[in-house]
């Protein structure tokens, strides 16, 4: 089947723009993607932070605590807020991109966006009292309002990702003849593959924010060792971070095992795996060429591959060969997955030295050596969560709805589309710019930096 | 067909909630901009303080609206976004930077020079964004948007000139007026300072007669459109006439309320009138989604996700509700301004 099959073109307008119109339009939504989900995971996992510091204040009455859970505040309610506009776009650009695949998934799998809506109303309303209200509510009422924003932000992804899941795994239709019928919006919100992406990605956030929240108080302990507002804002970030990049490997290998599962082809991608075979190996880096249909330079291990994915070394794994090669995904799934893996596994490496000091010792380690690899660890959570999503997502390519509907009937008939993708970049690189500037100023002027320092900035 | 039609209104009183809090929000985007005279300064705290709380939950009101439509009419948002792709795409611009500007605006190192860009930009977007939404909803009355839903509700007509028409423009500015009235109304009762109650009681009144002005200019322009129910019904259908007299009766007397600096009333009218605009819209246009080709009942989704978007609502209604009226209390009840201001300076808030 060829790629433009079923897309509705108006008439005499060349194939090779449309080609072209499919790409932008993809490029556009995975950049919108890209950078809404780093504010999404941080809207996941600040609230959190901010909650437990918030309790220990109410417990200790050290104003440490309190200076810190504001600081945070502030911080959050930019991010969060930034999440909230960049996840609007998101939603209307489905339509604005994809209009076919909404006037299709719309009815089976919009119920889960429906549901997402009203834990967004609930994480809106309460970051307001939480932000606005500290001398408004009673301090318990309060935290609660941080309490339910933390939930909240969290439940909201466990439904945005249901309705990923479904576009990966689809159920509850039947589709003959381009026609969706007995449609149960029951049964395509409970698709089984949910269940990995969920957790992997509740973890991702978790372990990221928490990650990049240590690595800049870490880098801010480099500098005044003396802070203990930094030294316990460092180690409640870390409480986060270490048990969720332990657990993470794990996760991730149920996950790839629900991929071998479901989406054997995607797993063919990811491994670069042109042939089926017995006793597969498992590649590590190498350059995959799918004119060639083989992987060179990578380093092999017999039988890993087979192992990973369905338990027994011995076990065949099928290999790209056994597609047409027109519904492969292209090659950067293997290096994003590639990658994906070694920032979890340097991540798991940097939680192992900490946490294995903590249960001996009842403490991080002191060491500026630890400070700094945190430092340095601290971007390798938002970079393995791109990754991830791009191996999702890229591998789903070139379906929409897997095995359904094809990203090229998908796609708006407007021409042109090259003009929105140049204006989403203009946008995103210029706000992601103005976000770090106005975090940096604000850590400046945080709680913890000598006052010389802050009248400096002042 | 009673599922679809309880949906579709409950679409239309999501918008009408939308325009009270969302677009009054809006609208204060407008008075930041034009704040002026000695109080310059203070007017734009009073802008940022009082939307500061409940900005972000009175934005959901338009995912609501978006999730429900996707949800329950497909092919009426897939046609929408795909025949105003342009007024959506930059509407959506104008809400990041709306959203962007607003936090660093209030969130950023206080120096004036930086304070004042992030202001700027906060109020042209918040100028831009209602127009366009506007624009929308002119598009979908005009019926310039040509559909065929026997083939798949494939869009027939180009992706400018639905729009680009006096209509929409004239709802768009009508629609801009409005969302200004309200937002200066809801001021006088942020604040207790009296003077600056005054600037604002001024405001909502010049605002009022940008919104007759617009007003009469939309309808007499409607006629422009090539949908002829549409001003007809709009013109000359009776319920239209009964929202019509609503709309007119809650003008007049907010204009009264406002002179004689009756705020506590003049804000709940200040509401009941732009309650009755978008509801007389809604009388007006249905059974219509997108004039004239694509209606409630040809547009409509499979009934059991009907079914379970109602339930959810319920059921959602039963938490959600209770909240939002706690957060309106909390900062809405009584003016908070002078207390929220003072937090700011000692750096409790």
């Amino acid at each position: 089947m060829g790629a433009g099959e079923g897309y509705p073109t108006p008439a005499g307008r060349p194939t090779c723009q449309m080609m072209d119109d499919i790409l932008f339009a993809r490029t556009q939504m995975g950049i919108s993607l890209g950078f809404h989900i780093v504010f999404a995971a941080i809207g996941i996992a600040m609230p959190l932070l901010m909650v437990i510091s918030e309790a220990l204040w109410l417990k200790t009455k050290d104003r440490e605590y309190l200076e810190l859970t504001k600081a945070w505040a502030k911080g959050s309610a930019v991010l969060i807020a930034i999440g909230a506009a960049s996840g609007t776009v998101l939603s209307f650009e489905l339509g604005l991109l994809f209009p076919e695949f909404m006037k299709h998934a719309g009815g089976i799998i919009g119920i889960p966006f429906g549901l997402e809506g009203f834990a967004f109303f609930a994480e809106a309303i309460f970051i307001g009292i939480y932000l606005f209200g500290w001398n408004r509510v009673p301090p318990r009422w309060h935290l609660a309002s941080g309490v339910i924003v933390a939930f909240a932000g969290a439940l909201s992804a466990v439904f945005v990702i249901t309705t990923n899941a479904w576009m990966n795994a689809p159920r509850g239709f039947r589709y003959e003849n381009g026609e969706f019928s007995d449609i149960d919006p029951w049964v395509a919100m409970t698709t089984p593959y949910g269940v990995h992406e969920i957790i992997h990605m509740l973890v991702a956030a978790y372990l990221a924010t928490g990650i990049l929240v240590a690595a800049i108080h870490g880098f801010i302990l480099l500098r005044h060792p003396e802070s203990t507002v930094h030294r316990k804002a460092f180690g409640m970030a870390m409480a986060m971070a270490i048990p969720m990049a332990i657990v993470q490997p794990f996760v991730g290998d149920v996950a790839s095992r629900q991929v071998a599962r479901y989406q054997p082809l995607k797993l063919a991608a990811m491994e670069s795996q042109y042939k089926t075979e017995a006793r597969a190996p498992l590649r590590i880096g190498g350059f995959p060429s799918h004119e060639g249909r083989s992987t060179s330079y990578a380093i092999e291990i017999p039988g890993f591959l087979s192992f990973l994915a369905h338990g027994d070394a011995d076990a065949v794994v099928r290999g790209l060969e056994e597609w047409p090669e027109e519904d492969w995904p292209p090659v950067v799934v293997h290096y994003a997955f590639q990658l994906m893996v070694a920032l979890g596994l340097l991540m798991f490496a940097l939680a192992l030295w900490g946490g294995i000091h903590w249960v001996l010792k009842k403490r991080l380690p002191p060491s500026r050596a630890f400070l700094w690899c945190t430092v340095i660890a601290g971007p390798m959570g938002m970079a393995a969560i791109e990754f991830g999503w791009i191996v999702t997502e890229v591998g789903r390519q070139p379906w929409v709805i897997y095995e359904v509907m094809r990203t090229a009937d998908a796609v708006t008939p407007m021409p042109g589309l090259i003009t929105p993708l140049i204006v989403t970049c203009v946008v995103y690189a210029f706000l992601s710019v103005a976000v770090i500037v106005v975090l940096y100023r604000q850590v400046r002027i945080g709680p913890g930096i000598p006052p010389a320092l802050r009248a400096q900035e002042a | 067909m009673v599922l679809a039609w309880t949906v579709a209104i409950i679409i239309l009183v999501a918008m009408i909630v939308y325009a009270l809090l969302g677009g009054a929000d809006f609208g204060a985007g407008v008075w930041d901009l034009l704040a002026s005279g000695p109080r310059a300064r203070k007017q734009r705290d009073l802008v940022a303080l009082s939307i500061g709380p409940v900005w972000e939950a009175n934005h959901v009101w338009l995912i609501v609206i978006v999730v429900i439509l996707f949800t329950c009419f497909p092919p009426a948002f897939s046609v929408l976004m795909t025949a105003l792709h342009v007024p959506v795409a930059l509407a959506l611009v104008g809400i990041l930077a709306r959203a962007a500007s607003y936090v660093f605006r209030n969130y950023d190192v206080l120096g004036d020079k930086v304070q004042a860009r992030w202001s700027l930009v906060f109020s042209v977007a918040s100028i831009i964004t209602p127009i366009l939404l506007g624009v929308v909803v002119g598009a979908v009355s005009t019926g310039r948007i040509r559909v065929a839903p026997e083939e798949n509700f494939r869009v027939l007509t180009g992706y400018f000139a639905p729009w680009v028409h006096p209509f929409p423009f004239a709802v768009g500015l009508f629609t801009l007026a409005l969302f200004a009235f309200l937002a200066a109304v809801y001021m006088t009762r942020e604040t207790a300072d009296p003077a600056l109650q005054e600037d604002f009681r001024n405001r909502a009144l010049l605002a009022q007669g940008a919104v007759v002005v617009f007003g009469v200019i939309a309808a007499f322009v409607s006629r422009l459109g090539e949908h002829e129910p549409f001003h007809q019904t709009l013109l000359s259908g009776t319920w239209s006439w009964l929202f019509f007299a609503a709309a007119c009766a809650a003008a007049i007397v907010s204009t009264a309320l406002l002179v004689t600096r009756r705020y506590r009333l003049g804000r709940i009218v200040a509401g009941a009138e732009v309650t009755a605009v978008v509801a007389g819209w809604g009388v007006a246009q249905a059974p219509f989604f997108i004039a004239p080709d694509v209606t409630i009942e040809n547009a409509v989704g499979p009934s059991v996700t009907l079914r379970l978007i109602v339930i959810i609502l319920a059921v959602g209604s039963v938490t959600l509700l209770p909240s939002l009226y706690w957060l309106y209390r909390v900062f809405k009840r009584e003016p908070a301004f002078e207390q929220m201001r003072r937090e700011r300076t000692t750096g409790e808030l």
